[in-house]
C-alpha cells in the first residue's frame, strides 16, 4: 500500500542508488532524524540521557565498528573491550595534555590512535583465520587492559589507576564533566553517531565494502579476482578500530566520567558488543543499532518493570533479567539466525506485497 | 528504528520509578554478581536499621525514612543508572559500597549537591574536605588501614620491620590499588621490602599469585580483596600453610563468609575493623524484635550480627545521626540534601550518641570538620577463632601514621583539584 517503489520515479543514477530508495522508507528515515535532533533534546532529562540514550548511542558506534570488521570483513574479534580502552585512555591523555583543544578533535584523534593500534593487532589476520584469529584478538584484549593497569603514565600517576574526565566544552557548552546538560551530551553523541553511521554505510556500499565482503565470503576467490587481502583486511581493522575507539572515548568521557581499564573495558565488554552484532545482524548497519538497543535497553526496561512497577525485590528482578534476556537471545537466534536486521528485512518484503501476498 | 520508537514508548514507564517519601536514603546495593556475598549482608543491615527506626521510633525526628534499593551488581554502568534513577526522589545521601562507582559519583554528586559517604572505601584523598566538598569517608580510609596494619605487623615483629618483606595481595582495580602509594611511603620509612601482587576480577582462581607468594616467602601479607576472592585467598593461604597470624585482610576481607569455607585452616586469620563485631549490642535485640520477628527484614534475617551486617547498620546509624543533627540544626524535620551535607560536615559521634542508639562502644568516637572529611582514622585488628566461629577484636582502635598519610592526601587531592579546576572551600 504505502511501502512500494511504484509511483516513485527516479530520473538519475544518483537517485537510484540512494540509501533509502523507497519513498516511505526515506520519509521514515527523515522523521526519525527529525525526532532525534529536534524533538528528543527538548524532552529528555538526566535519567533518560544517562540510563538510556547515551549507552544506546555509544554502544551503537562500537557495534558499527565491530560489524565492519566481523560482519562485513569476516574477521572475528574479541578485542573490542581492549580497543575501547585504547580510545578512552587516548582521549584522557589528549584531554589532559591539551586542555585548550576541542573535545571533538580529541575524540576523533582517539579514534585514529585506536585505528592504528587495531591495525597492529590485525596484522596476524593475514596468516590466521577464524577461531585462531579470535584467540589472537583475545590476547589483544588482555594485553591492552594489563598495559593500562600497569603503566602509570596512562592514568597520569593517580593513586588508584582511575581516570577522570575533566570538564570540556564545545561552543562554550560543557559536554564532559559533572556540570553537563542532558541535551548537550545527547546531541554531542548523536551528531557523532549520525556521522559514523553515514560514513560506515557509504563505505560498505562502495568499492571498499565490496572488497571486505569478498574477503569475508571467500578470501581465495577474492584474491583471484584482484582484491588485495592485505589492503582489505588492514583497512577493515583500521576503520573498525576508529569507530570502536570513538565509542570508547565517548563511553569514558561523556557517559561514565571516570573509568578503569579492567572494570569498564574488560572481556565482558568485548562479548557484549559481539552479542550486539550477532543479535542485531552481521553485516548490517541497522543491525548494529538494533542489537545495541536490544542489549542496552532491555535490561533497563525489565528492571523498571519488575522493580519499579511490580515492586519485586531487586535481587530476584536482577536474576530474572538474566533469564529473560538470555531466553530472548536464544529464541531470537533460533527464530532468525541472521538477527534483528533480517527480521526487519523480511518485514519490509512482506510490507511491499501487503495486502496481496500472492 | 521501529525498535527505537517502541523503546521510547516503553521508557515512559521509567519516570514513574521514584517513590516520594520524607527522608530518602537510597541503597545502591548488589545482591547479585561475584561480590554479592559481601553486598547482601551490608544492604540488609542498612535497610533493617532504618526499618527499626521507623517501627520503633516512628522514623527520624517524626519523619519516616525510606530506603529505595537499586541493584548495581558492582557494575559501574548500572551504578550510574541507579544514581540517575534515584537522585530526583529527594535522596539525602549515597553510599554505593563500591570504589569504582564512587569515582564516578564524586563529580556528579558535587554538581547535584548530594553528599556521598564512602565509609572505609572510595577515594582516600576525599578526606580533604577543602577539595571534595560533598564527599565524606569518615571514620576511616584505606590508607589508615594500610598504616594500622603495618603498625600491627611492626609490633608483632618486635618493634622493627627492617629487612622484613610485606606483600600486598590486592584486587586489581581501583579499590585494591588505593593502598599502594601509602605502603610504598611506609616501606621507605620503616625499611621493609614491599611488593604488590594483583588478583584480577573476580578472583576465583589465584594459583599463580600464591605460587609467587610461596616463591618469595613474604613475612607478612596484607590483603585487599572482596567477594569471592576473599574465600579463595584464605583457603589458598591455608593450603600452603602460611602462618595465619601474619596474614591480614582489610575490613572488606574480614567477614564470616570469608573464613568459614576454609574451616580450621583459617584459624588466626586477622583483619582490620573500624567498628565492633558480634551481636552483643542492644540494637540487635531491637532489630530482632521490631524488624526480623515482625517479618520486615530486608533479607532472610539470618545475617544479624555478622561483620558486614554490622557494617550496614553502622553506615545507616551514621547517616541517621547526621540526619538528626541536620534536623536539630535547621529546626525542621523535613531536611534536604544540602542540610544533610552541612550536618555531615559537623558530625560528632560520641560515646553518648552510640549509647543512645543502642550501640555502646561500637566504634571509635570521632568528629568531622570542613577540612577533615575523614575522621580520625582509627582502626582495630580483629582475629578469627575457628573453634568458636567468631571474630574478636585483639587491639584497641588505634591511630594511623598521620605524618605519612597527611602529605599523600594533600598531594592526591591537589592533583585532583588541579585537573578538575576545583575551587578550595573552607576558607
Amino acid at each position: 500500500m504505502f511501502y512500494r517503489e511504484a509511483g516513485d520515479f527516479k530520473t538519475s543514477y544518483r537517485e537510484d542508488n540512494q540509501t533509502f530508495p523507497i519513498k516511505f522508507d526515506r520519509y521514515r528515515y527523515y522523521s526519525v532524524m527529525f525526532a532525534a535532533f529536534a524533538v528528543v533534546p527538548f524532552l529528555i532529562n538526566d535519567y533518560w540521557v544517562n540510563a538510556i540514550f547515551l549507552p544506546f548511542l555509544i554502544y551503537s558506534i562500537a557495534a558499527i565498528g565491530l560489524n565492519i570488521l566481523t560482519g562485513y570483513c569476516g574477521q572475528v574479534s574479541l578485542g573490542t573491550g581492549g580497543f575501547m580502552a585504547v580510545g578512552a585512555y587516548g582521549c584522557y591523555k589528549l584531554m589532559t595534555a591539551f586542555p585548550e583543544v576541542s573535545i571533538l578533535i580529541h575524540v576523533i584523534l582517539a579514534g585514529g590512535v585506536t585505528g592504528m593500534v587495531c591495525v597492529l593487532f590485525g596484522l596476524p589476520s593475514l596468516r590466521i583465520k577464524g577461531f585462531y584469529l579470535a584467540v589472537a584478538t583475545l590476547a589483544a584484549q588482555f594485553f591492552l587492559v594489563w598495559l593500562f593497569n600497569r603503566v602509570p603514565w596512562f592514568y597520569n600517576y593517580s593513586a588508584s589507576g582511575q581516570i577522570n574526565a575533566p570538564e570540556r566544552t564545545i561552543f562554550g557548552i560543557a559536554v564532559t564533566g559533572p556540570n553537563t546538560q542532558a541535551w548537550a551530551t545527547y546531541l554531542f553523541c548523536l551528531v557523532i553517531v549520525t556521522v559514523c553511521a553515514l560514513v560506515a554505510r557509504n563505505l560498505t556500499r562502495g568499492m571498499q565494502g565490496r572488497q571486505w565482503m569478498a574477503i569475508r565470503d571467500m578470501d581465495i576467490a577474492a584474491e583471484i579476482i584482484g582484491v588485495n587481502p592485505l589492503k582489505a583486511k588492514i583497512s577493515a581493522f583500521a576503520v573498525s578500530g576508529f569507530f570502536v575507539g570513538i565509542a570508547g572515548a565517548l563511553l569514558f568521557a561523556v557517559y561514565l566520567g571516570a573509568a578503569e581499564a579492567g572494570d569498564s573495558f574488560g572481556i565482558t565488554k568485548s562479548f557484549l558488543v559481539l552479542f550486539m552484532i550477532i543479535i542485531g545482524g552481521l553485516g548490517s548497519i541497522f543491525g548494529s543499532f538494533a542489537g545495541a538497543a536490544f542489549l542496552v535497553l532491555l535490561p533497563v526496561f525489565l528492571k523498571n518493570v519488575l522493580v519499579g512497577w511490580l515492586g519485586w525485590p531487586t535481587d530476584m528482578a536482577a536474576h530474572l533479567e538474566f533469564i529473560i534476556v538470555g531466553a530472548l537471545i536464544v529464541i531470537f537466534l533460533i527464530a532468525e539466525p541472521h538477527g534483528l536486521a533480517q527480521l526487519w528485512r523480511v518485514a519490509k518484503e512482506k510490507l511491499r506485497l501487503w495486502p496481496f501476498p500472492h | 528504528m521501529k525498535l527505537k520508537l517502541a523503546t521510547l514508548a516503553l521508557g515512559a514507564t521509567m519516570a514513574a520509578a521514584p517513590v516520594m517519601a520524607d527522608l530518602v536514603f537510597p541503597s545502591l546495593s548488589y545482591r547479585t554478581g561475584p561480590f554479592a556475598a559481601g553486598g547482601i549482608p551490608f544492604a540488609d543491615g542498612y535497610a533493617d536499621y532504618f526499618t527499626l527506626l521507623n517501627e520503633r521510633d516512628g522514623g527520624i525526628g517524626g519523619e519516616m525514612a525510606s530506603v529505595p534499593e537499586c541493584e548495581t551488581a558492582y557494575n559501574t554502568e548500572k551504578g550510574v543508572e541507579c544514581y540517575e534513577a534515584t537522585k530526583d526522589s529527594g535522596a539525602l545521601i549515597y553510599q554505593p559500597l563500591s570504589t569504582g562507582i564512587t569515582y564516578q559519583l564524586i563529580p556528579k554528586v558535587t554538581a547535584d549537591g548530594i553528599p556521598l559517604h564512602t565509609m572505609g572505601y572510595g577515594r582516600t584523598s576525599a578526606k580533604n574536605g577543602k577539595v571534595f566538598s560533598h564527599v565524606f569517608n569518615y571514620p576511616v580510609n584505606y590508607w589508615d588501614g594500610a598504616s594500622v596494619g603495618v603498625n600491627h605487623f611492626m609490633k608483632q615483629a618486635g618493634g622493627s620491620l627492617e629487612g622484613k618483606k610485606i606483600t600486598l595481595l590486592h584486587f586489581n582495580g581501583a579499590y585494591g590499588r588505593e593502598p599502594i602509594p601509602t605502603l610504598e611511603a611506609l616501606s621507605a620509612k620503616h625499611g621493609f621490602d614491599f611488593n604488590a601482587i594483583p588478583i584480577d576480577y573476580p578472583g576465583q582462581e589465584q594459583k599463580s599469585q600464591w605460587l609467587q607468594i610461596r616463591r618469595e616467602r613474604p613475612d607478612f601479607i596484607l590483603f585487599w580483596g572482596w567477594g569471592v576472592m576473599n574465600q579463595v585467598a584464605v583457603q589458598e593461604a591455608a593450603n600452603i600453610r602460611f602462618p595465619m597470624e601474619n596474614f591480614m585482610g582489610i575490613w572488606w576481607s574480614g567477614s564470616e563468609n570469608d573464613v568459614i569455607p576454609a574451616g580450621d585452616g583459617a584459624n588466626g586469620y586477622k583483619s582490620l575493623q573500624f567498628h565492633n563485631v558480634g551481636n552483643d549490642f542492644p540494637v540487635f535485640d531491637d532489630i530482632q524484635k521490631y524488624v526480623v520477628d515482625a517479618g520486615k527484614a530486608a533479607g532472610a534475617g539470618d545475617q544479624v550480627g555478622t561483620v558486614l551486617y554490622n557494617r550496614g547498620v553502622y553506615a545507616a546509624f551514621l547517616a541517621a545521626e547526621a540526619a538528626k543533627q541536620a534536623q536539630a540544626a535547621n529546626g525542621t524535620s523535613a531536611i534536604d540534601a544540602s542540610m544533610m551535607r552541612d550536618a555531615m560536615e559537623s558530625l560528632e559521634i560520641t560515646a553518648a550518641t552510640m549509647e543512645a542508639a543502642g550501640l555502646p562502644g561500637f566504634g571509635p568516637e570521632f568528629k568531622v570538620s570542613c577540612e577533615n572529611h575523614g575522621g580520625d582514622g582509627l582502626a582495630a585488628v580483629g582475629q578469627w577463632d575457628a573453634a568458636s566461629q567468631s571474630w574478636s577484636l585483639i587491639s584497641d582502635f588505634e591511630p594511623s601514621d598521620g605524618s605519612v598519610i597527611g602529605p599523600l592526601v594533600d598531594a592526591d587531592s591537589a592533583a585532583y583539584a588541579e585537573e578538575n579546576k576545583v575551587a578550595m572551600s573552607c576558607n
